[in-house]
């Protein structure tokens, strides 16, 4: 039984642009996976083929035990869809949207009524029902839509870029929203640039640049990819740099001497990459306080979800270069859908 | 939030054509909330026909030659069936800005990705542009009784015009439908739609006599569905002016304005539904 969301091989072109190169992918059952990637990268294309929106030229997809491309509205029946743009109508109130997208699930009118009071209710809307969306704050604009794709309860959730455009504090409510949705039980396919975000919502997270899933694990397996911990210091003085540097050297995970230790002068920061945690640290501070090096900051550093992402695809546009200038050149996908101002 | 993931039942699929009717109505209503929402769109959707009828009557009133009269106020009557024909054609800029408007704002794309039926956003859509055309008949019709227009039919007859007019005004918003997702911006949607609506609408019967044109404009004239509208209406209302041209549209206006419009309707609400399945964000 494959997960609840299932993708083999998922192929696309746009003329002379192969937004998906071979798409692989696997939700389980209740969980979230982050899709994460530059623009262009095939997030959204993949999300479109998914959900019924884009049909790709071959490859496999099953969403919900349901086969995409075989039963298309049978899918449609059991997902729910936030798109990039939070997809309301304007011009009509928030209670319209969600009981005009209800009566469009095939629910009666009067059952679409009420849930969508329950769902104004949930998001925190109930004041603002009755005010047409166009008065509506960005914010509040995303949580109707994401109320909108909420509309039945559908086992298998997609949301791009959900937090795309909103402030920190509107992307920490929508978060909230997002984890206690997935509480519930609903399976979720997110894609974002944010790395922040990938780490904070998803289980898994598959990083996809060039149309293909170029590394997938969980935010630790991934970081743990791209490398260790390692110590940060920034001394006082300019002078200090060289004593400092070589102090840091002894340290370092390959011994002293093998060039693992780099420093950047303007900054007066020296960094090496070290195994040993915290006791490490309390080490070197006695030592650089024993030679009376004056230091402004230093910490133990774990690689970040930037640091993973740079590395991964850093690899990928080095593997482009050696296959020769035509890959090279390869423009950005052009499949998302450009952007509201 | 717990309610959250309580499942509520989705229907399983119905009737197909109910379930299709049931959506399309669902669209339609949306629709004409906006317009209601968004009256300016519907006024000034008036004041263009108004000014057309004031201008043309007025300005070039007395110097048309209409079934052997230069009489301002046999060319008043003459033109109404123009404006009123070219009138329901310019349902179709409104109808294509309307469409390229809600895909750009990605509302296609949840729609798409809803399970219903696969032509209901377009005549939702387009049945709500008829609502529109009809009340702006209504007020026209009241404006042309006021410079001057009389029917000389049975009530009927009359009826008939304005059921043909709203026959090709909806068989032209499927054209702006097409227009509407074939472009990117809701902007170039509605320039695109009406710069064709010109000559389409001129070189026709509407405001002059096609007789005076030279013969293979006239040809064109003729044979033009837009003409059969307005000569079906004129002979309708018992207005003067009515072609004597031997072309079959000419001679059989009100069947060929309504094999015309069956026509347009059948290519491109197949088009239409076709782009719209495939339509890209």
């Amino acid at each position: 039984m494959p997960g609840a969301i299932y993708a083999e091989g998922l192929v696309k072109t746009f003329g002379d642009v192969r937004a998906l190169d071979g798409v692989d992918l696997e939700v389980p059952e209740g969980t979230v996976l982050g899709l994460l990637g530059p623009n262009g990268a095939g997030k959204t294309t993949t999300v479109r083929c998914l959900t019924t929106l884009l049909r790709p030229d071959s490859g496999k997809a099953v969403v919900a035990g349901i086969d995409v491309l075989r039963h298309p509205d049978a899918v449609r029946r059991s997902i729910g869809l936030s798109g990039q743009f939070a997809a309301v109508d304007e011009y009509l109130t928030g209670r319209e949207n969600l009981q005009m997208v209800g009566q469009l699930y095939q629910m009666k009118a009067k059952a679409a009524k009420a849930r969508a009071d329950e769902l104004l209710e949930q998001f925190n809307l109930a004041d603002a029902a009755d005010r047409t969306a166009k008065t509506y704050s960005g914010g509040m604009r995303r949580r109707l839509d994401l109320a909108a794709a909420l509309v039945v309860s559908p086992p298998v959730m997609f949301m791009d870029e959900p937090t795309t455009g909103l402030d920190p504090r509107n992307r920490q409510q929508l978060w909230e929203v997002i984890k206690q949705l997935v509480s519930g039980g609903t399976t979720l396919l997110l894609t974002t640039q944010y790395l922040e975000e990938a780490d904070h919502l998803a289980h898994d997270i598959a990083v996809v640049d060039h149309g293909r899933v170029i590394a997938q694990g969980t935010s630790d397996q991934l970081k743990a990819r791209t490398g260790g911990e390692r110590v940060e210091v920034v001394v006082h003085d300019r002078e200090h740099i060289p004593a400092a540097s070589a102090l840091l050297d002894k340290y370092s995970l390959r011994g002293p001497g093998q060039g693992d230790t780099s420093v950047e002068e303007h900054m007066r920061k020296i960094t090496t990459p070290v195994s040993g945690g915290a006791k490490l640290l309390a080490e070197i501070i006695r030592e650089l306080d024993t030679d009376g090096i004056e230091i402004d900051d230093i910490g133990l550093r774990r690689p970040t979800l930037d640091d993973v992402f740079l590395s991964l695809t850093g690899h990928v546009a080095e593997a482009a270069a050696d296959d020769g200038a035509r890959d090279t050149e390869k423009p950005p996908s052009g499949t998302a859908p450009a952007r509201r101002p | 939030m717990s309610a959250v993931t309580d499942a509520v039942r989705v229907a399983p699929p119905g009737n197909p054509v109910g379930q299709s009717i049931r959506d399309s109505l669902v669209v339609a209503k949306r629709n004409l909330i906006r317009m209601a929402r968004i009256p300016e769109v519907v006024i000034f959707g008036l004041i263009q026909p108004i000014m057309f009828v004031v201008l043309f009557s007025y300005v070039f009133g007395g110097s048309m030659d209409i079934a052997g009269s230069t009489s301002p106020e046999v060319y008043r009557e003459f033109l109404m069936a123009g404006i009123f024909a070219q009138t329901v054609t310019f349902a179709t800029a409104g109808a294509g800005a309307g469409i390229a408007e809600d895909m750009h704002k990605g509302l296609i794309d949840r729609f798409r990705s809803l399970p219903m039926a696969r032509g209901a956003v377009l005549t939702g859509r387009t049945l709500a542009d008829l609502v529109q055309t009809a009340l702006t008949l209504l007020v026209l019709a009241v404006v042309a009784l006021l410079v001057g227009w009389r029917t000389h039919t049975s009530a009927g007859e009359v009826l008939g015009a304005f059921a043909l007019l709203l026959l090709t005004g909806y068989a032209f918003t499927w054209i702006g439908a097409v227009i509407g997702l074939s472009v990117r911006t809701p902007e170039a949607a509605t320039s695109g739609g009406l710069v064709w609506l010109f000559p389409v609408t001129f070189v026709s019967n509407a405001f002059v006599d096609s007789g005076n044109m030279t013969p293979w404009l006239r040809h064109i004239a003729d044979w033009n569905p837009f003409s059969a509208t307005v000569q079906a209406c004129r002979e309708l209302f018992g207005n003067p002016g009515v072609s004597t041209s031997d072309a079959w549209p000419m001679q059989h206006a009100v069947w060929a304005s309504l094999i015309y419009s069956v026509l347009i309707i059948a290519f491109f609400r197949t088009l239409a539904v076709r782009k719209y399945r495939s339509a890209a964000a």
